[in-house]
């Protein structure tokens, strides 16, 4: 639905007035409009801002008073207060700073398997999609099997095996071993996702045009039908960061995950279990930025498919004009 | 159809030896082989561990192990005392044949292992998912009939949230409020349990239910959520179609036209997810049943993990994977039953 030359309005009596037609060129910009249609959304704007408060937060846990790692035998099990704002752990080190650090680890192992999920799936899916034939059925079959795994089983498995020792380029329980475990089994969806978009866009007279004048099949892949396949993939995308954060932590709560003293959701969650009835600041504080980050994305994630939705598009443009 | 049966029945053969392949690649990934981890945690000198490798076969290259776990051993000549000599014939079936190995940690069968575990998470589990359906197909039809609402705001609103609910520290929550907080006014008791199956000897309802009641209500949540947004959303795209208008036209009671017309349909696509999600439901075991102490395959699996059981996190695994592949093809079969306008060749 996204309109290839925006500056051309269609269906339009332009009048050639200037402004009237710097007014509908704005109106039918792509970026505008799902600008416009996302600021609606109220969860999104909300999903957000909160998320922005997170990512802030995590990268500006330098500036805290307290060291993420140092114990301080005298501080322990402190309940919140305003010194600790979030209490301190059993070896006295203060929660609010090591769930901020944690936050660190949990997002960026988010946007790293999203990283690798996409760099794995949409490749595959646009050559299945774009060349079709056997090579697509090989790599459609090679996606059934992925999907047919147990995911979260496989990723505790292979949480297991890595922690156990060094291999030639993964190396113990750090951020990119764990999302790498993560992502290797999260691209399914892209590939899918892209792959149906290519069937349809691959037919359109514009690429047919494309190829008549000499493009390369590389060309017309990444630069006439893969841009044209952006919003399912961006909202795919946006979710998929919120289930790489739940199995982050649900692996790391479970001990397969990142490995303390480096400080995760997950972990910190775990270390907390032994003893979150007397103590259960401990438990309640990691917990509640998993949700938040969690309800976030997924509240960005509607407010996209909002956005990207072309019916709904059209009824913004048919505003304007 | 039964064509359409038949080759999804062969595809689905083929997937599960594909499968097969990948899951025996990924557990022999550990460096040093399967047995690594037990050489460790249990200070076995090396030759012991050679002989130990010898007897388990896996000084064998890995196709070769891999066609032993597949058909068994029980045709070809083994080293039994691993001193390096093949000196007798093995006695394993290979998981075609129902045999999936020992455990390593109990060395019992593990499929006995299995066996004893797999009823507790069944009894478990379908109590959680017949308690989410019965609370989410009525919030999902009010939702949708009460567009906007107050009812539906906070409906959406909370199941928005508790699908953001990860189980893990919603059952920590449970235990907290229900286990530590909330007391029984009566006894100064618990008001209920934190964990485990039953604490009297004998089979007593009340205890049994009051065991049940945390890990059900942290497992159920989340499919609650899932559930009722996803009938809401399906009921929301039928409700304004003309054949709804056109019975009501006819005089049909509203009663009528939503449970009879409008419900029927929009039920076939969520009894489809349900197939597709039985799988999951038993997977999220793995943490309602760590939390809970509750002995089932979760917290098997989990013990496996920690204890680098490779027969038996295999074992699991597998099933597992089978389970999936038949939930999608049940998935799609009772969609095309179901859906008279889909037609399979």
């Amino acid at each position: 639905m996204t309109n290839q030359d925006s500056n051309i309005p269609l269906n339009i009596d332009v009048r050639g007035d200037p402004e009237y037609r710097q007014k509908t060129a704005e109106a039918l910009d792509p970026g505008n409009i799902l600008l416009k249609r996302f600021r609606r959304h109220p969860g999104a704007m909300i999903g957000m801002i909160v998320l922005s408060i997170l990512i802030v937060a995590s990268l500006f846990a330098f500036l805290s008073h307290y060291p993420v790692d140092q114990s301080d035998m005298s501080n322990r099990l402190q309940s919140p207060s305003i010194t600790h704002i979030m209490g301190t752990d059993a070896l006295g080190r203060d929660m609010l700073t090591r769930v901020l650090y944690g936050g660190r680890i949990s997002l960026s192992v988010g946007l790293i398997v999203v990283g690798i999920a996409l760099a794995i799936g949409v490749p595959i899916g646009a050559l299945a999609g774009y060349y079709g034939g056997q090579l697509d059925t090989t790599l459609m079959r090679l996606t059934d099997v992925f999907l047919s795994l147990p995911a979260f089983l496989v990723v505790i498995l292979l949480g297991a095996i890595i922690s156990e020792g060094t291999f030639p380029f993964l190396k113990g329980n750090s951020v990119w071993t764990i999302s790498f475990v993560i992502g290797i089994l999260s691209w399914m969806t892209f590939a899918r996702l892209v792959r149906a978009a290519f069937l349809t866009i691959r037919e359109l007279d514009y690429v047919t045009a494309a190829r008549s004048l000499g493009s390369s099949d590389l060309r017309i892949i990444v630069k006439h039908v893969l841009p044209n396949s952006i919003g399912p993939i961006i909202v795919e995308a946006t979710l998929e960061m919120g289930y790489a954060i739940v199995q982050e932590s649900g692996l790391s709560f479970l001990g397969f995950g990142i490995q303390p003293p480096t400080p995760s959701w997950g972990n910190l969650l775990s270390n907390a279990q032994e003893n979150f009835t007397k103590y259960p600041w401990l438990a309640i504080f990691p917990g509640i930025m998993i949700f938040l980050s969690i309800i976030s994305v997924n509240y960005i994630g509607d407010g996209l498919r909002d956005a990207f939705d072309p019916y709904k598009v059209l009824e913004t443009v048919g505003e304007y004009t | 159809m039964a064509t359409y049966v038949t080759r999804r029945l062969i595809q689905t053969i083929g997937l599960l030896f594909l499968l097969s392949i990948l899951l025996f690649g990924m557990v022999n990934l550990a460096p040093g082989g399967p047995l690594a981890g037990q050489g460790q945690s249990r200070h076995i000198a090396p030759e012991k561990a050679a002989i130990l490798k010898r007897q388990f076969g896996l000084d064998k290259p890995l196709p070769v192990q891999y066609v032993i776990w597949l058909t068994g051993n029980d045709w070809m000549k083994v080293d039994t005392n691993g001193d390096g000599v093949p000196d007798g014939i093995g006695t394993r079936k290979g998981i075609l044949r129902g045999d999936f190995g020992f455990s390593f940690r109990t060395r019992q069968p593990v499929l006995n292992e299995i066996n004893l575990r797999f009823p507790n998470t069944i009894y478990l589990m379908s109590i959680t998912f017949i308690i989410a359906l019965a609370l989410a197909i009525p919030i999902g039809i009010l939702s949708a009939t009460r567009q906007y609402s107050i009812f539906d705001i906070i409906a959406t609103t909370f199941s928005f949230a508790g699908q953001a609910l990860p189980e893990f520290w919603l059952g920590l929550i449970m235990i907290l409020v229900f286990y530590a907080w909330l007391k029984n006014p009566f006894t100064g008791a618990p008001l209920l349990p934190s964990g485990g199956m039953s604490s009297a000897d004998s089979f007593v309802l009340s205890d049994r239910i009051s065991h049940l009641i945390l890990p059900v209500a942290t497992g159920a949540l989340g499919w609650i959520a899932w559930y009722s947004r996803f009938l809401r959303s399906s009921l929301l795209e039928i409700l304004p179609l003309d054949y709804l208008r056109t019975a009501r036209a006819k005089g049909l009671p509203q009663r009528l036209v939503l449970y009879r017309h409008a419900l029927s349909n929009a039920m076939i696509p969520l009894v489809t997810l349900i197939a597709l999600d039985l799988p999951y439901i038993f997977m999220g075991a793995v943490f309602i049943e760590t939390i809970f102490a509750w002995p089932g395959m979760g917290r098997l699996y989990y013990q496996a993990a920690i204890d680098r059981d490779y027969p038996l996190l295999l074992a699991v695994l597998i099933i597992g994977a089978a389970f999936i592949i038949l939930s999608n093809l049940i998935a799609d079969v009772l969609y095309a039953f179901l859906d008279p306008r889909v037609r399979y060749e």
